[in-house]
């Protein structure tokens, strides 16, 4: 560390790295059991990763894909599977002119190794021990960090008495173009017929299925009036989707009255997904 | 960038953008400096509090507003504006600039 210019840079040498024994944020060479086709453009990966230290709901890993000539690139996607699970479970979403998820979506069959390092980021992240309300807002491939807090908490509360499930509702409010491109919709469902302290709302901004009567349009201020839990509630916020997505639903809730250290963001680009 | 490593998220896109436009859609969390932060420090710095130099909010760095670039990332403070880090990968080294943070306070369990 340089001081002498009152500057404080911090200058680590990459080289010097694996020197250090950091155990949780290594490489490590993972093996896909299984995929799992979700929707049209979107694939589950599940992963046998050693030495997986554990992990909570909402975190994400970088994937670092090596060609043969040495290139690197890396990609963060966030982890689908709940903590409680032996195996590591990221849901990608095809992006036709990325560079990297094409191959994880087309490319990985179960038996190949796929390079990851994590878990990443501990803001973004929810378990019941924090409590609810639990309020959900999903765009696209958002719903990814998001399902895997509903499947902890499905997990967490499966042997909890109607004290404790009721002391943690949860509500999720998805947004997704198509019927038809909505990740993990069946499994959404059958949770919510379950679990009483569970509503899921969708909303289907371009071709809703016929007969569809729930919302048809892009989340707004008076759908999240109508979804969410009063301020005084104070439920825990959170919002994962494409960048104008999150910033539009996260604006509303403040004005709506929520505050804004409880309403968390995690912003994906554009037009949503991870590459 | 042979060798390099391009630690961004692909940008998906129904058209062309540029400028402003292209600025604001490719703004993310600071959670997204999660990943080059985590090579450095021990303790996740997306959950420490950062206390901006420039305007003196406090927030957690996963809260500031981040800006991916090939070579690494900017983080920016949402009330002013002003960069608290910067990171950058080299082929050998990574880079941090840290000036735009007066304070960060890192939670430790007692």
């Amino acid at each position: 560390m340089s001081e002498s210019s009152g500057v404080t840079t911090v200058d680590v040498g990459s080289r010097a790295a694996p020197a250090r024994a950091i155990p949780q944020i290594r490489w490590r060479i993972s093996t896909v059991l299984d995929v799992v086709q979700e929707t049209p453009a979107t694939r589950t990966l599940v992963l046998d990763v050693p030495e997986w230290p554990g992990h909570r709901a909402g975190q994400h890993v970088d994937v670092r894909l090596t060609a043969e000539d040495g290139y690197r690139t890396e990609r963060s996607y966030s982890i689908a599977s709940p903590p409680e699970d032996a195996h590591v479970a990221l849901t990608v979403e095809r992006l036709d002119d990325g560079e990297v998820s094409p191959y994880l979506t087309d490319e990985l069959r179960a038996g190949d190794r796929l390079e990851l390092r994590g878990p990443i980021g501990g803001y973004f992240v929810w378990s019941v021990a924090q409590g609810g309300p639990l309020l959900l807002v999903a765009g696209g491939s958002g719903i990814v960090p998001l399902m895997a807090m509903l499947r902890h908490r499905e997990l967490a509360l499966a042997n909890a008495d109607d004290n404790a499930r009721y002391g943690i509702p949860a509500r999720l409010l998805y947004s997704s173009r198509r019927w038809d491109d909505v990740i993990y919709r069946d499994t959404l469902q059958r949770m919510a017929e379950r679990d009483p302290t569970l509503e899921v709302t969708f909303t289907i901004t371009r071709e809703p299925p016929e007969g569809w009567t729930g919302f048809r349009r892009r989340i707004d201020r008076m759908m999240l009036a109508e979804v969410t839990w009063p301020p005084p509630e104070r439920p825990h916020v959170f919002v994962c989707g494409p960048t104008p997505l999150v910033e539009s639903a996260a604006a509303a809730l403040v004005q709506l009255g929520h505050d804004p250290a409880r309403v968390k963001t995690e912003r994906f680009g554009p037009t949503g997904g991870r590459g | 960038m042979s060798n390099g490593t391009d630690v961004t998220r692909e940008v998906p896109h129904d058209r062309p953008m540029a400028g402003e436009e292209l600025a604001d859609a490719l703004r993310l969390d600071g959670n997204a400096a999660a990943g080059i932060l985590s090579e450095i420090f021990l303790p996740d710095l997306t959950s420490a509090r950062a206390t901006c130099a420039g305007c003196g909010a406090g927030r957690p760095v996963g809260a500031l507003l981040a800006y991916a670039h090939g070579m690494g990332i900017v983080v920016r403070c949402p009330a002013c504006d002003c960069v608290v880090l910067r990171a950058a990968r080299t082929p050998t080294r990574i880079w941090l600039d840290m000036r735009g943070a007066a304070s960060i306070a890192v939670g430790v369990t007692t």
